[in-house]
């Protein structure tokens, strides 16, 4: 990044532990301005724990953070007017209306009169919930939940927004709404943090920190982390994909498998010279597939091969 | 402290409760409710109680004393049986407190000069009441005794009557002796307990429980401010709920209330102020709602209802009773509560309830307020 100097959050060996877990274990990193920053790694991981240390609601055994140039460890309070803090669990008011919730956040950011209401209409337009004003938070649907969260989250014109698994349960629709919201923050040059356990959606991020136990693995464009796996992926699709990965499971030389819906990719180094071998491994064992080739691997197909040993650390 | 912050955190409190239909029940028709149940259902008064009678003698004279009980607002001849087995089943069946057994030589006795003595027998299974009917009784004797002994002078042409020293009671601040006049103050201090301590404990611990709490100490918002925004509704029901119960008590129970509405007020503030400190502390201490209320019912209501002085009294309980309701606040609001409806105590007098309450208010608020932090775990 060439705003280095100005990061919106530096993060610098970040530890916290829980009776008998490591949550986070020395984990650094920075995110500047404009820029999407996408925390990935399955349940568990240490995203939620690393993402409450940064909004200042949890305090961190070791390190240090600072978010738009204020320590959240020494001041939480400082920093609060300048975050914003989407937790994983919906966090507004079911028995308050739209409005009511949106008007609530704005009096605690101290966002009042003509602007408030501006801010307000303007991102109840940009997520498609003009017409919901006056419904009760509770009655809305899991992804107007989600936009409303991150309406009221928006409504101070925050400089770094954190945002814990926010499309988890969230409608495809809502989503897409979701990341256009995001996308014209990061023109404004707010830095956005968001975990996900969806690796696909990681691939919108401009980079990406990959978490295993609490410890990070890469940290990387997604470009990049996929080109570092320094091996080739092979794809065969499959109508029963885990009968195909039971029998690859078998064969030689495969440094990690990963089923991800009908598709079983295996990470292997000369993915062409194997095609022939594999083909006969499923004939012989009476499983049927309907396609096999080299596919650019995902960072899912990365993550899996480092989990499982296969690659080296970065 | 920003003014914008507490009041948008109070304006949330007041849409929740307004919502929430148990919460509005507690709020109005709780206090009214426990205050006709306690005007109407609990009477310490005894009268009327029924009594049977086994009349040995069944002379001129023994009817003659037996009227004397009939006269008495405190007995109700509910009976007259002839045999000691009818007797034990009134007493068994409950249908009679007391027996009277009034010997055959009753009249003769009497006649001769010689003392005489009637039967008592008393169902003492609440001791209270029996110790009630026993002293009635006694006082009923005694003057008809003290008539006989009249009577056998004069007929002795004696018109000189022995000296006698008797007590002319008459009953200060609850003139009628009617319990209902200190019952039904004391039951503002129950009232207040409930939505004092009860609902607030819910507050914190219903953030937590649905997860807003994460959200809401990520925002600017101080400790202090989401404190005193979620008290200041419950404060205002808390000082309505005050008035509501004393024009109950005034208007339909008839307590007089002889003293000053600024002691009043001056007295319900501090106590909603320590209920509500205390239901805040609990709230945060559990997290959650179900635990808190119970705890909250147990260190308020309880003790407001049982050591207070409201129904029993203290000073009749063991000693170490007695020095454990010294830490009871209900026991000084409650105290006060029956100086202001019944006598006309200026409030300096009362200052030996008002400081003990002020200091109660002033630590749970402090304590309340250090214990509660923007922080998770």
């Amino acid at each position: 990044m060439t705003e280095k100097l100005q990061s919106a959050i530096v993060v610098d060996g970040l530890t916290r532990s829980f009776p008998g877990v490591r949550a986070v274990e020395a984990l650094s990193f920075e995110v500047g301005p404009g820029e999407i920053f996408g925390l990935v790694g399955p349940d568990g991981a240490g995203k939620t724990t690393t993402l409450r240390m940064l909004a200042g609601v949890l305090s961190p055994d070791e390190g240090s953070v600072l978010v738009a140039g204020v320590d959240v460890v020494r001041d939480p309070e400082a920093a609060k007017h300048a975050l914003s803090y989407m937790p994983q669990r919906f966090g507004l008011y079911e028995d308050l209306t739209v409005d009511e919730n949106i008007r609530f956040y704005a009096d605690l950011f101290g966002v009042r009169g003509a602007e408030r209401n501006t801010r307000s209409a303007q991102l109840l337009q940009a997520a498609g919930m003009s017409e919901f004003r006056r419904r009760l938070a509770g009655k809305l649907s899991g992804g107007m939940k989600q936009k409303l969260g991150l309406v009221c989250a928006l409504i101070h014109r925050p400089r770094v927004i954190l945002l814990d698994e926010p499309t988890t349960g969230v409608d495809p629709v809502s989503r897409r709404d979701f990341w256009r919201i995001l996308y014209e923050l990061v023109a404004e040059g707010v830095a956005i943090l968001t975990s996900t356990a969806y690796l696909d959606e990681a691939e919108r991020c401009h980079r990406v920190a990959l978490l295993h136990q609490g410890k990070l693995l890469f940290c990387d464009t997604p470009a990049n982390l996929k080109s570092r796996l320094g091996k080739d992926v092979l794809s065969v699709t499959s109508s029963d994909p885990r009968r195909v990965r039971g029998v690859l499971e078998q064969a030689a030389g495969i440094s990690s498998l990963v089923l991800t819906g009908d598709r079983v990719h295996a990470v292997v180094d000369r993915a062409m010279r194997r095609i022939p071998e594999f083909q006969a491994l499923l004939a012989a064992a009476g499983v049927s597939f309907d396609a096999m080739q080299q596919v650019a691997p995902t960072i899912e197909d990365l993550f899996v091969d480092a989990v499982s040993g296969g690659a080296p650390h970065a | 402290m920003s003014l914008i912050r507490l009041l948008a955190v109070a304006r949330k409190e007041i849409i929740h409760i307004r919502r929430d239909v148990r919460s509005l029940f507690i709020v109005v028709i709780m206090p009214v409710t426990l205050m006709l149940l306690f005007g109407y259902g609990v009477s310490l008064d005894l009268k009327h109680l029924p009594i049977c009678v086994y009349d040995q003698d069944g002379s001129q004279q023994s009817q003659d004393m037996l009227k004397r009980f009939q006269a008495s607002e405190y007995f109700h001849i509910e009976r007259a049986v002839n045999s000691y087995s009818a007797v034990s089943r009134a007493l068994d069946d409950g249908s009679a407190k007391m027996a009277l057994v009034i010997p055959w030589d009753f009249s003769r006795r009497l006649r001769d000069g010689a003392p005489v003595s009637v039967q008592a027998l008393v169902d003492a299974t609440d001791d209270n009441t029996a110790n009630i009917l026993i002293g009635y009784t006694q006082a009923v004797l005694q003057s008809y005794s003290a008539r006989l002994q009249t009577d056998w002078l004069q007929q002795r042409g004696q018109l000189l009557q022995p000296a006698t020293v008797s007590v002319e009671t008459r009953t200060w601040y609850n003139e009628d002796l009617e319990s209902s006049d200190f019952i039904v103050p004391g039951v503002l201090a129950l009232v207040m307990s409930v939505i004092g301590t009860f609902l607030t404990s819910l507050t914190i611990a219903r953030e937590w429980e649905r997860g807003s709490m994460e959200q809401l100490i990520s925002t600017p918002v101080t400790a202090m401010e989401i404190m005193l925004g979620k008290l200041i509704p419950y404060f205002v029901l808390g000082m309505f709920d005050v008035a509501v119960c004393a024009v109950i008590a005034i208007v339909w129970f008839q307590v007089p209330f002889r003293g000053s509405f600024l002691t009043l007020a001056v007295s319900s503030a501090l106590f909603l102020t320590v209920v509500l400190a205390l239901g805040f502390f609990i709230s945060v201490a559990a997290k959650n709602q179900f635990a808190a209320s119970q705890i909250a019912l147990l260190v308020t209501f309880l003790p407001a209802f049982l050591l207070s002085g409201f129904l029993f009294s203290i000073e009749q309980m063991p000693v170490f009773l007695q020095w454990f309701t010294y830490i009871i606040p209900a026991r000084y609001f409650v105290s006060v509560l029956k100086d202001v409806f019944l006598k006309d105590t200026p409030m300096a007098m009362l200052s030996a309830q008002l400081i003990p309450l002020a200091a109660f208010a002033c630590v749970l608020a402090l304590v309340a307020a250090r214990t509660f932090h923007k922080r998770l775990e």
